[in-house]
């Protein structure tokens, strides 16, 4: 991978998020580690899936990528541009070649607005196209593309399926001719049926335009169907990177595999067949995260020695990259699984004993 | 004698001067004791309308019409007063919801929510009802059970809740279980440690589970016998196996064409359902699905089509059903989606990551 491959480079991103306290002082009381230091980078023309679960950052990373969320620290180049120190004009216009598709439709449209208003705003924003109807040609252009008809344009979000909807969202993220596109779970509110054909327009998208994607989403099978390159996400860092196929034959890190292991696949012979891994407890608070490897507190391999107090670093085992110490150990079946008892995780600050409350005595009587 | 038994269960919801809606429009099932049922099917098929017509916690509105019979146990659940269905539900049929924050009261303690079960059925009270409700929660895997019980839903996890909540519907043995999507609402790990878990708790005591969900991911690994639903009917019944390696009914063959796969390449292309939900056709005017239907044929217009029954317990709803493989030649259009599973579960076999021993299949 040469250098003028590369679209997006991210280096050391991190994202904290302030806690605070008290009514007239804000005083800080401590942070929320969203992104806690993550490298990437995304080859132009491919597609990037970001997997994990709720709370590991991986929305926040997304938002952090394209400046929708200011970045604690870190550097984030796009096509040899650095982002982060970017003032706030240049970002604008810079904006046009980022474009973002998020989850839920509904919310993302405003109701207000019929689809030709809301796929021209980005337009005139950035001054695509000198007259009305050259305008609109670039709009009639764009809802071939996504699938969509020409008597959308009048039409309210509304009175679109959920499915149509998210070709609207589609539709206004390519009307400005975009490089990279950042999808945030962007089928997990539509039905199966209607999923497949988001899924498929996507990469339809991609072979014509040349387009880029992040694709961010908590479903393993989705990302693994349109990714070339899959990231793991846990609690706010990477702890495994790795071309698609490989991290489902050959998943190193022992959160992968319990995450491979956890998908459902619609066939009796697969689920009946294989074993599954399951991780005691949930995830632990990014507010106060686990000392060392962040997963060594579920995890099934962890060690006695460095897991607890040496955060490992991802590093380059093969074609993949991999934040474990053991990782070589577990792949050769050197080190066994071991049971884990869940353990308590609770946010901090809410870890006090609650109120006993006196029982009514009577069920149904609760004033 | 089935222990459940749902007859052509219809509910509408009427309303002046708007379209009358058929929710569900003719479902019938049966369940037996331990077997796990699957309901599958996408929003707006009937399917949580059925489990909520089966408890009767359909809001009483005027314009609501349930028809049918549901025999449970001898009993037909849809024509009891409201006394002595409370008498059953909890005791003899519980039920799972999706969404745990909203279903759990959240000024009450975990602990509260569950004695209240113990002592309506049970009859437990005071120190008794307590340590019931502690093994309970212990059961079902929460650690430290004896804190939990004083804590308030928002003290707990997302996986927490609902276990609390199966923790509610198990309390009293009962002989029926209905879980509407039980895990979507949660991440894959957590999803699998409740799956796990109800699996357990089916084994364990014996219990029917009426398993509603849209992930077929989920029937696969749970379901003895699936019902897929379309617009309000069963369009399909076939035990597990059967229905995956060679769905009759071109819904379920576009549902399962639809599902991307953990174990297929990138780039394999999907095979969607055109349109959407909304394009259908009113039952009495032919198949609904017909709209969106690949093998749409003049016959599925103009009557609803008969449930076709086939050999083992099978049976399907269509006119012109996908061909068993080995008969005839299968069409492009469904090929793929047939001859699929068996293949990439061969491949499966020596690529997994995690081989494990097979499991025999439950009788």
């Amino acid at each position: 991978m040469t250098e003028s491959d590369i679209l997006v480079e991210v280096r050391d991103l991190k994202v904290h998020f302030p806690i605070k306290r008290g009514v007239i002082f804000d005083r800080t009381v401590g942070h929320v580690k969203a992104v806690d230091g993550v490298d990437l980078r995304i080859a132009r023309g491919k597609t990037y899936g970001l997997v994990g679960e709720s709370g590991c950052g991986k929305s926040t990373l997304g938002r952090a990528l394209l400046q929708l969320t200011p970045p604690t620290s870190g550097e984030v180049s796009f096509d040899g541009v650095e982002l982060t120190t970017l003032p706030a004009g240049r970002l604008r216009t810079m904006r046009r070649r980022m474009q973002m598709i998020f989850q839920d439709p509904m919310s993302s449209l405003d109701p207000r607005q019929n689809v030709e208003s809301i796929l021209t705003e980005g337009l005139q924003t950035h001054g695509i196209g000198g007259s009305r109807d050259e305008r609109r040609k670039i709009i009639g252009e764009t809802l071939d593309a996504v699938g969509l008809p020409r008597w959308a344009l009048s039409r309210y979000p509304h009175e679109f399926s959920g499915g149509q909807r998210q070709r609207i969202g589609i539709a206004r993220a390519l009307v400005l001719g975009p490089e990279l596109i950042v999808a945030d779970e962007p089928v997990s509110a539509l039905d199966v049926s209607i999923q497949a054909q988001v899924v498929n327009l996507l990469d339809e998208l991609q072979d014509s335009l040349g387009l880029t994607y992040l694709v961010i989403a908590h479903d393993l099978a989705v990302v693994r169907h349109i990714s070339d390159t899959i990231g793991v996400m846990y609690l706010g860092a990477l702890v495994e990177e790795a071309p698609g196929d490989r991290l489902y034959t050959e998943p190193l890190h022992p959160y992968t595999r319990a995450l491979m292991s956890a998908v459902p696949v619609p066939d009796p012979d697969v689920e009946d067949r294989r074993e599954r891994i399951l991780l005691a407890g949930d995830l632990p608070s990014p507010a106060n995260p686990p000392s060392g490897c962040r997963f060594h507190t579920r995890c099934p391999w962890a060690q006695p020695t460095r897991c607890a107090d040496e955060r490992p670093v991802l590093r380059e085992i093969g074609a993949s990259r991999v934040a474990c110490h053991w990782a070589e150990q577990i792949a050769t079946g050197e080190l066994r699984p071991h049971k884990v008892s869940a353990q308590i995780t609770r946010p901090a600050g809410e870890g006090e004993e609650p109120h006993v409350v006196s029982a009514p005595s009577e069920p149904g009587s609760y004033v | 004698m089935a222990l459940l038994d749902v007859e052509d269960l219809s509910v509408t919801f009427a309303r002046r001067g708007q379209r009358t809606v058929h929710a569900v429009d003719g479902v019938s099932f049966s369940v037996d004791a331990g077997e796990v049922v699957g309901l599958v099917g996408e929003s707006g098929c009937g399917k949580s309308v059925t489990s909520l017509a089966l408890m009767g916690l359909l809001p009483k509105q005027p314009g609501l019409r349930v028809g049918g019979k549901a025999v449970f146990d001898g009993t037909d659940l849809l024509q009891l007063d409201d006394r002595s269905r409370r008498d059953i539900r909890g005791r003899d049929i519980a039920m799972i919801f999706q969404d745990p924050l909203s279903s759990l009261n959240p000024v009450i303690p975990i602990g509260l929510q569950v004695t209240e079960v113990l002592t309506r059925h049970r009859g437990m009270k005071g120190a008794a009802a307590e340590k019931e409700a502690a093994a309970l929660l212990d059961r079902v895997g929460i650690p430290d059970p004896k804190r939990r019980l004083k804590e308030y839903p928002h003290q707990l996890s997302g996986g927490m809740r609902q276990r609390a909540l199966i923790a509610m519907a198990v309390a009293c043995q009962p002989r029926l279980l209905i879980a509407d999507e039980p895990t979507t609402a949660l991440d894959v790990t957590i999803q699998a440690q409740i799956l796990e878990l109800l699996k357990d708790l089916v084994r364990d005591s014996g219990t029917a589970l009426v398993m509603i969900t849209h992930d077929l991911g989920v029937v696969a690994g749970m379901c003895d016998t699936v019902n897929v639903l379309y617009a309000g009917r069963v369009v399909e019944t076939a035990r597990r196996r059967p229905l995956f390696r060679e769905p009759r009914h071109p819904y379920t063959v576009g549902l399962l064409g639809s599902v991307p796969r953990l174990d297929a390449g990138r780039g394999e292309r999907l095979n969607p359902i055109p349109g959407s939900v909304r394009d259908v056709l009113p039952w009495p005017d032919g198949c609904a699905f017909a709209p969106r239907c690949a093998r749409r044929v003049d016959e599925c217009v103009g009557e609803p089509p008969a449930l076709v029954l086939a050999h083992d317990g099978r049976s399907y709803r269509c006119v012109n059903p996908a061909p068993a493989p080995g008969t005839v030649p299968t069409p492009a259009a469904t090929a793929p989606v047939v001859d699929d599973p068996l293949a990439s579960a061969a491949a499966e076999a020596t690529a997994s990551p995690v081989p494990a021993p097979r499991e025999e299949e439950k009788p």
